[in-house]
């Protein structure tokens, strides 16, 4: 009953992108890295629902938005699960999984307080050294970090 | 946007795994005809920056031979406290400004990554001299160039590194750059200073072979060709008992290499404490201090790879 409803509120989207099957624990972060905050147009954003694959999961839902795909792809660090959605009309004319690319710039900081990115106003940069437990390593100081435990700017 | 990163400065030399096989082989055959010949001028004209953002004066004076034997001039400084940096400056307005002065920097920061944003936002070539606990790639040149020159090659030797293989970058970065070469390693430590994981998990995944030993014993001794010897620092350990009870088991006298192959050769980064006795300076198997005089070359061959000059 609840997936039910669930379907019906994705697909009372008239126009927009709805960004499915994000872990719990990491739909903030997600609203963070997407710039949610900033949009101006209905921004529906669900938390903790009931997931046959995830136990619980999140999803967002922004009304006549379309991100460029390098952007949602930024979220693969954080939710690699995560599917895309786009509407038009009401239909679902597209459908994706979000993929990790290979170098994140500007969205993890780096947890190395030495780090020179961590000392100057300039932007960080990782690169995917693991795909299978997203694994990152810093561009800078080479420290690695699990992109589950990395903290988000 | 990116772009830029990668396409300019392909000269400078801030992490030893820039540079693969051949082009150590190059700077290596480079650093011997620097040693037969240690004053060419063939940096008449150029200018070098030092920017010793952190003090190293051991370093500092082998860029600034390298540079003074080889007909350049040097500016800069040897302590970040008498720079713009104290004022607030950021690293970027500093090099872009020093980048208007001069041919090539070399630089330490104390900031671990600093080399690499550096050699970002500049178009002149950047030569990492230390930053923080991460790459000393000069370092490692002259530690291979001691080990091709007293070995004759750097394929299929046997090298034993002793003492902090946990903090000590130096070994690290030997490791990193022997994959090349077929080497066995020997990693003496103790639980707390061992080799780290993901050094391990590099080894595997490049087919280098390693034995692990808690003991700094004859059977390690005498099968090895150089043996790396590193300080054992009392600050690296939280437990002060720990460090009192293992802090001598990887010394090393002259009674310990009465059995060692002939070719065998003792290598150490410097400064060095108690780790290596006094009576081992004079047996034949000592090589620290000819090691550190190999910087001078080894750094010749690098300034002259990043300014583009046949050496």
């Amino acid at each position: 009953m609840t997936v039910s409803k669930q379907e019906l509120a994705v697909a009372a989207l008239r126009n927009g992108t709805v960004i499915d099957h994000i872990p719990s624990a990491s739909l903030f972060k997600a609203v963070r890295i997407l710039g949610i905050e900033n949009l101006t147009g209905a921004v529906t954003i669900g938390y903790n629902l009931d997931s046959k694959k995830l136990g619980t999961k999140g999803i967002i839902k922004a009304a006549d938005v379309f991100f460029p795909e390098s952007t949602l792809n930024r979220i693969a660090l954080i939710a690699p699960s995560a599917v895309v959605n786009i509407i038009r009309d009401y239909e679902v004319v597209e459908k994706f999984h979000v993929s990790l690319p290979d170098t994140i710039v500007g969205i993890v900081k780096c947890g190395n307080p030495k780090c020179i990115t961590n000392n100057e106003p300039m932007r960080t940069r990782f690169h995917v050294v693991n795909r299978d437990d997203v694994t990152i390593s810093c561009h800078y100081c080479s420290q690695v970090v699990k992109s589950i435990d990395a903290k988000i700017i | 946007m990116n772009s830029h990163f990668t396409a300019m400065n392909s000269k400078s030399l801030v992490s030893i795994s820039d540079i693969g096989r051949d082009e150590i082989m190059s700077l290596l055959d480079s650093a011997r005809r620097f040693e037969e010949n240690p004053n060419r001028r063939l940096l008449e004209g150029r200018v070098v920056a030092t920017l010793f953002f952190e003090p190293s004066t051991r370093t500092r004076l082998s860029f600034e031979t390298a540079v003074n034997r080889l007909g350049g001039r040097v500016i800069g400084f040897s302590d970040a406290n008498t720079t713009s940096s104290s004022k607030g400056e950021t690293l970027k307005d500093t090099i872009k400004m020093v980048s208007n002065y001069v041919d090539i920097i070399i630089m330490r920061h104390y900031l671990e990554g600093a080399a690499r944003y550096a050699s970002e936002v500049t178009d002149i070539p950047v030569i990492n001299a230390g930053d923080g606990a991460n790459q000393h790639p000069s370092q490692t040149m002259l530690d291979l160039y001691s080990i091709y020159k007293t070995q004759g090659t750097l394929e299929n030797l046997t090298i034993t590194l002793v003492g902090d293989l946990k903090y000590g970058r130096t070994v690290h970065s030997l490791l990193m750059a022997m994959r090349y070469f077929n080497p066995t390693f020997r990693f003496v430590a103790c639980e707390e200073l061992g080799m780290p994981k993901e050094y391990k998990i590099f080894c595997d995944e490049n087919g280098i072979r390693y034995t692990e030993h808690r003991d700094f014993s004859p059977e390690v001794i005498n099968t090895s060709d150089i043996i790396y010897m590193t300080r054992v620092q009392r600050e690296r350990f939280a437990d002060i008992m720990e460090y009192e009870r293992v802090k001598d088991l990887y010394n090393l006298n002259s009674a310990m290499l009465t059995d060692a192959r002939p070719n065998m050769r003792i290598l150490h980064p410097l400064p060095r404490v108690n780790e290596i006795a006094q009576d081992v300076d004079d047996n034949p198997h000592a090589y620290y201090f000819e090691q550190a005089r190999n910087g001078l070359y080894a750094r010749q061959a690098i300034i002259c790879r990043a300014l583009g000059i046949e050496a």
